[in-house]
C-alpha cells in the first residue's frame, strides 16, 4: 500500500519554539505509519504568549500514558496523582460502553432491515467522544459530522430517541425527518449532524460566534463552548481552513477537533494529503494545535479539559488532532476492503473501552463486578431503547409538510385568499402539485 | 459508498421486472427476451468510460474513491487497474478543489471527467460549473472552450435523507452554456456518456443510484465502440395517442409502468423520455402533444422553477391550440427530503400519482 512507503520519509521538523514530551512508544508499532513520527503528545506553543504558562504546566501532565500512570502509582500516593476519581471514571465507562453497545445494535439492526440508508458507526472511536464531551455542560454546544450517534449519546440525548430516529419513528429525536446523519438536539444543543465533509465546522464557529456575542454585545453570562468534531479527510476541505482563520482571528470560545481515523471511505490520509500532520495546521493559523492518542480517553481528557477552559476564558480556539481509528467500514455499505488487515488488528488491541477498564482495575477505582454491573445495565438500556423503537409509529401523513418553515405562511396564500397553512387539509396534501 | 436499497423496477414489454426488500443488494435481473444482450446501467456507464478513455488519451477521470475504491458506486470499476494512477485519480475531499483543476485542465485541451460522489456534493463546486465552466466559452468569445463532464448519481436513493436526495436537474438546466443529460436505460446512459465525452462543451450527467443496478436490453448497435446518442434528442419510449408522458431518469420507469395501468384503463399513454433537459427536444413534445392533446410532466424534483414548469410554459406558448386539458404536473413534495420511509415514500412521485393525473388529463377522474 502507498502508506507504508511515503510515511516514513516524513519526520516532524522540530521548530525553535516547540515543546515535545519524549518520545515514548507507547502501544505503537511500526507497522502503523503515521504513529512512527507523531509520538504521544506534541504541542506548539500559539504566537500568543499568554497561553504559554499554562500549556507548559499541563505538558507534564498531559504527556501521560498508561505507562507512565502505573509508574507514578509506585512513586507515591497513587490516588492523588490519577487522572480521575472512580465517579469521574465510572462515568467515563458506561459513556463508553454505550456508544459501543449502540453502534453494535445498530448494525444488528441494519441488517435486520429495521434501519436503512446510510448508517455511519463509531466503534472504536468513543474515547473521543467520552473524552471531550464529558467535559462540556448542557449549554455548550457539539456539532458532529454523519458519524453523530454517539456524540449526540455523549451530550446527553437518550438512547431511546436516537433510536428511534434512526428506525424512523415520530419518537425519534427529529421525529424520522433527519435521520443517522442528521441529528439535532435544541434541549442538548446537540447541532447535528451534516451529511456533507466539513459542514459542520462553519456551523460551529458561528455558534461560538454566537457565544461571544452574547457575552461581549448583548452583556449576558455566557461562556459557551462549542465543539466540532471531523474527520481526517474534511481536513483537506476548504471550509476547514476558512474557519480555522476566523476562529483565531475573532478568538472564538471553539475546539476543533479531528478525528484522524486515518481513513476516508476508502482514501487513506496519507494519499490524500500533502503534510498529514493536521495539528500543523492550527499555529499556521495562529492557535495552538495538539496531537493525542485518541485509543486513550483519559489521554484526551487532559487535552480535552485544556483546550476547553482556554476557550471559555476566551483566549481562542485550540486544533485537537486525535489519532483513532474505526473498526468497521466507513458505513454499513461499506465492504472495507482497502484496509490493511493488521492495521485493523493493531488498532484493535488498543480499544480504548479495554484501556480504561485495565486503569480502572489496575488503579483499584472500580471492581470488576461495578464494571460488569455498567455493561449490563447499558445491554438493558440499549435493548430497551430498540424495543421504545419498534414499537413507536411511524410519522403521521400530516407530519409531511410540518416544519419546513418556522413561519408556515411561507406555504404561501391558497385559492380562497387564506394562508394555506391555516387550511387543515393542506397537510394531508400528497405528492401531486 | 453503496447503499442498501429498496427498488422498484419498470415492469414494460420488454424491460425486465423485479421486487427488492430492504437489505438486499440489486442483483442484474432476467431478461424477458433471450436474443438481446442485458447489461446493467452501471456497466453501460462503466464501458462508455473506458472505451472513451482508450480512444483519446486526453481524456482522464478525477473523483473521490474513483480509483482504489472502483468507484463509491463501483461505475469506475476496473479503470485504475487499466489506466493508471496518471488518468484515474483519486482526490481529496475537495470538491471546489478537483471541479476547479478540472475546469482548469479542459481551459488547456484536457478532456476531465470529473465525478461528484452525489450530485448533491457539486454544491460544493457549483462556483466552478456555473461561472468558470459555463461561462468561459461565451466571456472569451470561442477562445476557451471547456470540454469536460461533471457526472454523478442525482436525485433520491432510498432512506438517505434530506441532503442527499435532492434533484439539481432544475438548477443546471437554467444556466446558459451548460448542458445538462439525463439517462434512464443502459442504452440512454452508454449513448448519453460517450457523447458527452466527446462533446466540447461542460455536460453535467445526472445519473441516478437505484438505476444503476438495474438491467436492459442493449442491441449490438449499442455496444459498439463509436455509438452516440445525440445530445438534444428525446426518444419516445412507448408510443400512444390519448395522453403524453414526459419524464427523465427515474421516472421514466415510473411513467411506462402507469402507461401499462392506464392501458388497461383504455387510454393509450405516449412517453417520452426526455434524455436531454438541457437542450430540451421541444419538437418531440410539441409533435407528441399536437398529436394527444394532454400532457403530463413528471419530475422527481421540486415543482417550483422545475423541469415541468418550463415544458409547460413551453407548451402553452407554442400548442396552446392544440392542448384539450391543463397540463398536468407531477413533482416531488415541496419539503426537504425527509428520512421516514414511509414520509419518503409520500415525498416522491409514485405509479399512482402518475396515473391519476393522465385520467385527470383525460377527465376520466375526479
Amino acid at each position: 500500500m502507498a502508506c507504508s512507503a511515503t510515511a516514513k520519509i516524513i519526520q516532524p521538523p522540530m521548530s525553535i519554539n516547540s515543546t515535545r514530551s519524549p518520545d515514548k512508544s507507547d502501544n505503537c508499532t511500526k507497522l502503523l505509519c503515521p504513529s512512527s513520527f507523531l509520538g504521544p503528545n506534541k504541542k506548539l506553543f500559539s504566537i500568543n504568549k499568554t497561553i504559554s504558562p499554562l500549556s507548559r504546566r499541563s505538558a507534564t501532565v498531559v504527556a501521560v500514558s498508561s505507562d507512565v500512570v502505573k509508574k507514578k502509582k509506585v512513586e507515591s500516593n497513587p490516588v492523588s496523582n490519577l487522572l480521575v476519581t472512580k465517579e469521574e471514571g465510572l462515568e467515563l465507562y458506561e459513556d463508553m460502553v454505550l456508544g459501543r453497545s449502540f453502534e453494535d445494535m445498530c448494525a444488528q439492526m441494519y441488517y435486520r432491515g429495521k434501519m436503512f440508508g446510510f448508517v455511519h458507526l463509531y466503534n472504536g472511536q468513543e474515547a473521543v467522544s467520552t473524552g471531550f464531551i464529558k467535559l462540556l455542560g448542557n449549554r455548550d454546544c457539539v456539532v458532529s459530522t454523519y458519524r453523530d450517534h454517539v456524540h449526540a449519546l455523549s451530550k446527553g440525548v437518550p438512547a431511546r430517541a436516537v433510536m428511534s430516529e434512526l428506525f424512523g419513528k415520530t419518537t425519534g429525536c427529529c421525529r424520522g425527518q433527519g435521520g443517522s446523519m442528521h441529528m439535532f438536539s435544541k434541549e442538548h444543543n446537540v447541532l447535528g449532524g451534516f451529511a456533507f465533509i466539513g459542514e459542520g465546522i462553519p456551523v460551529a464557529t458561528g455558534a461560538a460566534f454566537t457565544s461571544k456575542y452574547r457575552r461581549e454585545v448583548l452583556k449576558e453570562d455566557c461562556d459557551d463552548v462549542t465543539l466540532a468534531f471531523f474527520g481526517d479527510g474534511t481536513c483537506n476541505n476548504g471550509q476547514f481552513f476558512e474557519c480555522l482563520n476566523m476562529a483565531a482571528l475573532w478568538k472564538l470560545p471553539i475546539v476543533f477537533v479531528v478525528e484522524n481515523n486515518l481513513w476516508a471511505i476508502g482514501m487513506s490520509h496519507l494519499r490524500a494529503t500533502s503534510d498529514p500532520q493536521i495539528w500543523k495546521k492550527g499555529p499556521a493559523f495562529g492557535m495552538p494545535g495538539v496531537h493525542v492518542d485518541g485509543m486513550d480517553v483519559l489521554k484526551v481528557r487532559e487535552i480535552a479539559k485544556e483546550a476547553i477552559t482556554r476557550a471559555r476564558r476566551g483566549e481562542g480556539p485550540t486544533l485537537v488532532e486525535c489519532e483513532t481509528y474505526r473498526f468497521r467500514g466507513h458505513s454499513l455499505a461499506d465492504p472495507d476492503e482497502l484496509r490493511d488487515p493488521s492495521e485493523k488488528a493493531h488498532y484493535a488491541t488498543r480499544d480504548p473501552i479495554t484501556a480504561l477498564k485495565k486503569y480502572l482495575l489496575e488503579n483499584n477505582l472500580a471492581s470488576e463486578s461495578e464494571l460488569i454491573a455498567i455493561e449490563k445495565k447499558i445491554e438493558e438500556v440499549v435493548e430497551d431503547a430498540v424495543e421504545f423503537a419498534d414499537e413507536s409509529p411511524v410519522p403521521a401523513r400530516s407530519q409531511l409538510l410540518e416544519n419546513v418553515f418556522a413561519d408556515p405562511r411561507g406555504f404561501g396564500i391558497g385559492p380562497d385568499g387564506k394562508y394555506r397553512c391555516e387550511d387543515p387539509k393542506f397537510t394531508e396534501g400528497t405528492a401531486q402539485v | 459508498m453503496l447503499g442498501i436499497i429498496r427498488q422498484r423496477v419498470a415492469s414494460c414489454k420488454g424491460f425486465p421486472a423485479l421486487t427488492l426488500e430492504q437489505g438486499i443488494r440489486v442483483v442484474a435481473s432476467q431478461a424477458y427476451s433471450s436474443n438481446s444482450k442485458q447489461m446493467t446501467v452501471r456497466d453501460a456507464l462503466n464501458s462508455a468510460i473506458d472505451e472513451e478513455m482508450s480512444a483519446d488519451p486526453k481524456v482522464f477521470l478525477m473523483g473521490e474513491e474513483v480509483g482504489e475504491y472502483q468507484g463509491a458506486y463501483k461505475i469506475t470499476k476496473g479503470l485504475l487497474d487499466k489506466y493508471g494512477p496518471e488518468r484515474v485519480y483519486d482526490t481529496p475531499i475537495t470538491e471546489a478543489g478537483f471541479a476547479g483543476i478540472g475546469v482548469g485542465a479542459a481551459y488547456y485541451g484536457l478532456k476531465p471527467v470529473i465525478e461528484f460522489m452525489t450530485i448533491n456534493f457539486s454544491l460544493q463546486a457549483i462556483d466552478h460549473i456555473i461561472n468558470s465552466a459555463a461561462k468561459s466559452n461565451y466571456m472569451s468569445s470561442g477562445q476557451i472552450s471547456v470540454p469536460i463532464v461533471f457526472r454523478g448519481p442525482n436525485g433520491a436513493a432510498a432512506g438517505v435523507g434530506a441532503q442527499h436526495s435532492h434533484c439539481y436537474a432544475a438548477w443546471y438546466a437554467s444556466c446558459p452554456g451548460l448542458k445538462v443529460l439525463a439517462p434512464y436505460s443502459s442504452e440512454d446512459a452508454r449513448g448519453l456518456l460517450k457523447a458527452a465525452i466527446r462533446d466540447p462543451d461542460p455536460v453535467i450527467f445526472l445519473e441516478n443510484e437505484l438505476l444503476y443496478g438495474e438491467s436492459f436490453p442493449v442491441s449490438a448497435e449499442v455496444l459498439d465502440s463509436s455509438f452516440c446518442v445525440p445530445i438534444g434528442k428525446a426518444k419516445i419510449e412507448r408510443e400512444g395517442k390519448d395522453a403524453t408522458i414526459t419524464a427523465f431518469s427515474k421516472m421514466v420507469g415510473y411513467a411506462l409502468q402507469a402507461a401499462e395501468i392506464l392501458a388497461k384503463d383504455g387510454i393509450s399513454a405516449e412517453v417520452i423520455n426526455l434524455r436531454s433537459i438541457r437542450p430540451l427536444d421541444r419538437a418531440t413534445i410539441y409533435d407528441s402533444v399536437k398529436k394527444t392533446s394532454r400532457l403530463v410532466t413528471v419530475e422527481e424534483g421540486f415543482a417550483q422553477h422545475g423541469i415541468g414548469a418550463e415544458i409547460c410554459a413551453s407548451v402553452v406558448e407554442e400548442c396552446f391550440d392544440h392542448l384539450d386539458a391543463p397540463i398536468e404536473r407531477i413533482a416531488g413534495t415541496d419539503v426537504p427530503m425527509p428520512y421516514a420511509a414511509n414520509l419518503e415514500r409520500m415525498a416522491l412521485p409514485q405509479v399512482e400519482d402518475i396515473v391519476r393525473a393522465a385520467k385527470r388529463a383525460c377527465y376520466r377522474s375526479n
